[in-house]
């Protein structure tokens, strides 16, 4: 297996939110990839924004501009 | 053949939906079941489509955009999902079974109904709307245009109706969406039910309804949703509140293309071309001995369908010579729209139904026009 590193996740209530997230990090060059949502979260959607704790911001920029539906944000080794 | 039935369904589909269909078969996975690329492709498909939607029917956020499997389903989900026994709903003559059988449903279940009349043109006053709300209603629902006659219906008006007295407003679009232009904020719509099938080109099998943020329906149906797995209750959160089980991908992403194609090709030329083919096969069949064309031709604020008869004859038997001796298909009978056909007093005889798509040509109409002075004559 991979070698746990630290990573920040966000997470959404639903699907369509999760890939609105991925669409629009896209267009904004944001760093990061869709992942199934580790166990240590109780999430809504069963997949999370990951992306580098360095880069949060920009994530939580895009899901701010977009208003999208954010359920929760994690730091954790995964 | 040719095809005169695109208010049925429309049977010639641009290139761009078919290679879109054949695509998502040969690649799609199930949306939100992983976050392996064909998993996320399906998902990223589908928000495309839901975008795309939004976009064309003005509604301002596209996770209220919800598929289903056609307007029908749409309407059963919009209408058994916002009232309740001692409530009481509005809606008329114009309408298909997808809108009345669902409020008879809910007649039985306690819903109180009131229907604005249509006239023997098929004509309704939008100033009935508003005669007919009580103290208890809760709801308007109607049609955006006739599929028997084609007449429109002046929507924002009864937007502006409903907005006045707090109502929900439900449209059935199945005859507009995607070639009549449709804006929910400016025309008070709270719940538009589209079809993919007919004038936005995709697949049998898609269709759905764009919600108002603030609304909320309470589902028909619940199930697995790929979120939220250990709670009892089905999520709360649009679209996946209305969106149990697995959705029509490869469908969607047939949707998604027939959008494309309406956005690229432009809704207005779609639209100038089947309303010209309409007008033309109007004017070809209207000075024939024994015909009678229903609806209101006072202007031509139509969805391209024109119904007509041939003296006493069964619509039935005239579609089947259309269909036997000319390889031309209609669509006879009642249209699934018992209170128009009362109206048009039409019941007994039904009539015979030409509708245009853009795939149509002048030749066609010309055939079609020819068919039926050929039928008329004999």
């Amino acid at each position: 297996m991979r070698e746990k590193t630290l990573k920040y996740l966000m997470t959404f209530h639903t699907t369509s939110g999760a890939i609105a997230m991925e669409k629009y990090c896209k267009e904004a060059s944001a760093p990061g990839r869709l992942i199934p949502v580790p166990r240590q979260i109780t999430a809504g959607c069963g997949m999370a924004w990951c992306s580098l704790p360095e880069k949060k911001g920009e994530a939580q920029s895009v899901a701010r501009e977009h208003k999208l539906d954010v359920d929760g944000e994690y730091e954790l080794m995964i | 053949m040719i095809y005169l039935d695109n208010a049925a369904t429309t049977l010639h589909k641009p290139k761009m939906v078919i290679d879109a269909v054949v695509k998502a078969l040969e690649s799609l996975g199930n949306c939100a079941r992983g976050t392996y690329e064909s998993s996320l492709q399906a998902g990223r498909t589908i928000y495309d489509a839901r975008e795309k939607a939004a976009s064309l029917f003005g509604c301002k956020q596209a996770d209220h955009v919800v598929f289903t499997a056609n307007s029908t389903e749409a309407l059963n989900m919009a209408i058994q999902g916002l009232v309740v026994s001692g409530d009481h709903v509005i809606s008329s003559d114009l309408e298909h079974n997808s809108v009345l059988r669902p409020l008879y449903l809910m007649e039985k279940r306690g819903v109180e109904l009131s229907f604005v009349k249509a006239d023997k043109d098929g004509k309704i006053e939008i100033v009935d709307f508003e005669k007919l709300i009580k103290e208890n209603t809760k709801m308007i629902v109607c049609t955006h245009a006739s599929n028997v006659t084609g007449n429109v219906v002046d929507i924002a008006n009864v937007g502006a109706i409903a907005r006045k007295h707090g109502l929900f407003f439900v449209v059935d679009a199945s005859q507009t969406a995607g070639v009549i232009p449709i804006d929910m904020e400016s025309m008070g719509i709270d719940v538009l039910c589209f079809t993919g099938h007919k004038s936005m080109m995709a697949p049998q099998g898609t269709g759905g309804l764009c919600v108002r943020e603030g609304i909320v329906i309470r589902p028909l149906v619940v199930g697995g949703s790929g979120i939220r797995t250990y709670e009892k209750e089905h999520p709360a959160n649009y679209p996946t509140a209305l969106e149990a089980g697995t959705l029509n991908g490869h469908g969607i992403a047939g949707l998604d293309a027939g959008i494309t194609f309406i956005n690229q090709t432009g809704m207005a030329n779609i639209y100038e071309k089947e309303i010209r083919l309409a007008r033309r096969f109007y004017e070809g069949v209207k000075g024939i001995p024994e015909v009678v064309i229903y609806g209101d031709f006072s202007n031509w604020n139509r969805a391209p369908i024109i119904s007509l008869n041939i003296g006493e004859y069964d619509s039935s038997e005239v579609s089947d010579e259309l269909s036997e001796r000319f390889e031309i298909a209609t669509r006879p009978g009642a249209h699934c729209a018992p209170r128009m056909h009362e109206a048009l007093k039409t019941v007994e005889q039904g009539v015979v139904r030409f509708s245009f798509s853009y795939f149509n040509t002048d030749e066609e109409v010309d055939v079609a026009i020819q068919a039926v002075r050929t039928l008329a004559e004999e």
